[in-house]
């Protein structure tokens, strides 16, 4: 369900419309749009926005971990369209125990390396990316760094 | 069968076809310690005789996990480590980081600040682009412009030492404002090397613009197009060579760039001429711009009124009681930022970068993400070299001003 004081917002309203599933909240904080959405319908919403909404560009895939809640993970989105000039976030929230979300490299190229980086430093999977394997670190390296729960220093034993 | 000598021949031999030389494809790697791939970038390239069938990038050799360590920094301790990942252009991350914060904390910056970042991100601009052009001429065979270059960055490195007492990490934006009040006769210093610098970028033209060689290498080479680039993520002066008219210093402005008055250059070629063009006449934009900024400086503060964030005066702090103990919080403490989350998107002399921090109401931040223009970019590099020939690539990567440790973090 989007929130009530989101409607005014043309893209939230967009995305509500165009499948109502598909908005399970959101916020408007300090001048910016986040919008979040069931992992199941990424993709599809994805698409929506770059082919009907003018975001042709992606400008970031990340995630934020929320150790020890659960969901734990948050991936995060942040489109860019350019014409008019605006900016989004998606969120989906995702499970700790083997995370996995469905890949938007089908929508846009660019969800490639980013969505290596997620894979390498937090370890959650993206179905049907064509290419998954780590990217900054080491092809043998153990953990991800970038979970709250990875430690900050000490040596292996 | 002898060497291919009839046309035929060797258009059967261009075609693969078996001869006595063999299969003709092989893997060439390039890197990670090729003087050319500008750091250490690793390009593992399929050839056909010299034509590139595919290209795979490597990255990560720099990688330090800088993001890891932003999250035990507190938020002003955290602003030394930006410098460290685009080290070409240290005042971008710094400004980035401290808008993003900014934006967290609701904290208004003077004008005089804001004016100050404005003219010394400009000349982190210039400083950028001529390392970019002396390299990328020196990696084409051009060494005297890479002289010339470094001569003049080394004026603009003596700018920054001045004001920070830096010269490359300067970390001279912080949380709030500036590190230190600008120095004295600044402005003269400031002045002297903007009044003569837009005639050595003639002299670089002199060198380039026309000569034959150059436009031999460069003009129609590693051509990709504006769709391709838009979809793989590339940002910045690559777009601008295609035509596109993308700066966020225009359309999303930030620190107050919405009072100067500049140009954002574009062509439409998408070559590396063309990428070579814009950045020369960015670097004339940038001029303007510091030369603007050094003139209409406004008087005032030089940082945010807000003793919770901002250090108090040395001469406050060794004479009021009330300014000691803020200076012993924020130092030992540092000082909360309310919980929330800001996209805070810059053009840096590469592109995009943009900062993603995710505040949980501590002192430290929960998250940083830096989207960097250097990893967006390089996506692009198999779509623009590949079906190229080999002697191109190096023009190719050179045209795209990537910084590894930009790219690895």
């Amino acid at each position: 369900m989007l929130p009530d004081n989101l409607r005014k917002h043309a893209v939230a309203a967009a995305v509500e419309a165009f499948d109502a599933d598909a908005v399970t909240g959101g916020k408007y904080d300090r001048k910016e749009l986040t919008l979040e959405t069931p992992p199941a319908k990424i993709v599809s919403v994805c698409g929506f926005l770059k082919y009907d909404q003018k975001f042709v560009r992606l400008s970031t895939v990340t995630a934020v971990d929320r150790y020890p809640a659960e969901p734990r993970f948050e991936v995060v989105y942040h489109l860019h369209s350019i014409e008019p000039c605006q900016r989004l976030r998606l969120k989906c929230r995702v499970r700790g125990e083997d995370p996995v979300i469905e890949s938007v490299t089908s929508v846009w190229r660019s969800a490639n390396w980013y969505e290596r980086e997620v894979f390498d430093l937090f370890g959650i999977k993206f179905v049907n990316h064509p290419d998954l394997r780590r990217i900054l670190l080491p092809d043998d390296w153990e953990g991800h760094p970038l979970r709250k729960d990875y430690p900050i220093t000490g040596t292996r034993v | 069968m002898s060497a291919p000598e009839t046309p035929e021949e060797m258009a059967a031999a261009a075609e693969g076809a078996p001869s006595e030389f063999g299969p003709r494809r092989m893997v060439l790697n390039m890197g990670p310690q090729h003087p050319s791939t500008h750091g250490v970038l690793r390009l593992v390239l399929d050839l056909d005789g010299e034509n590139i069938v595919n290209c795979q990038l490597d990255i990560g050799y720099l990688h330090t996990g800088i993001e890891k360590e932003f999250e035990v920094k507190t938020y002003q301790q955290a602003v030394t480590l930006t410098d460290r990942v685009d080290y070409l252009a240290p005042l971008s991350m710094n400004l980035g980081y401290c808008l993003a914060v900014e934006k967290l904390l609701g904290l208004e910056i003077p004008p005089r600040a804001q004016w100050m970042r404005v003219m010394l991100t400009e000349l982190t601009r210039l400083n950028s682009h001529l390392v970019w052009l002396g390299t990328h001429a020196l990696d084409i065979g051009a060494m005297t412009v890479f002289l010339y270059c470094f001569r003049e960055r080394e004026d603009i490195l003596r700018i920054f030492e001045m004001f920070s007492g830096q010269r490359m990490m300067t970390s001279y934006f912080r949380i709030g404002g500036l590190a230190l009040e600008p120095p004295r006769g600044w402005r003269e210093r400031v002045k002297t090397f903007i009044d003569v610098f837009p005639s050595r970028i003639d002299e670089y033209e002199d060198l380039l613009t026309n000569n034959r060689i150059w436009i031999g290498r460069t003009r129609g080479v590693g051509v990709i197009s504006l769709e391709d680039m838009l979809d793989l993520g590339v940002t910045g002066p690559m777009l601008r060579a295609a035509g596109l008219k993308i700066d966020a210093r225009k359309d999303e402005p930030y620190s107050s760039y919405e009072q100067f008055d500049f140009e954002v250059p574009t062509r439409a070629e998408s070559d590396v001429y063309a990428r070579y063009q814009v950045r020369m006449e960015e670097m004339r934009q940038s001029v303007r711009i510091v030369r603007q900024a050094m003139d209409g400086m406004p008087s005032g503060p030089w940082k945010a009124e807000d003793q919770h964030v901002v250090l108090p005066d040395r001469e406050k702090m060794k004479t009021q009681m009330e300014a000691l103990i803020y200076h012993f919080k924020i130092v030992t403490e540092g000082f909360r930022v309310p919980e929330g989350e800001v996209y805070q998107a810059i053009e840096s002399p590469r592109g995009e970068l943009g900062f993603y921090v995710v505040s949980d109401g501590t002192a430290k931040p929960y998250r940083v993400h830096m989207r960097t223009p250097s990893f967006g970019n390089l996506q692009g590099v198999p779509r623009m070299v590949e079906g190229s020939l080999l002697a191109d690539v190096v023009a190719a990567i050179g045209s795209m001003d990537f910084v590894l440790g930009d790219t690895d973090r």
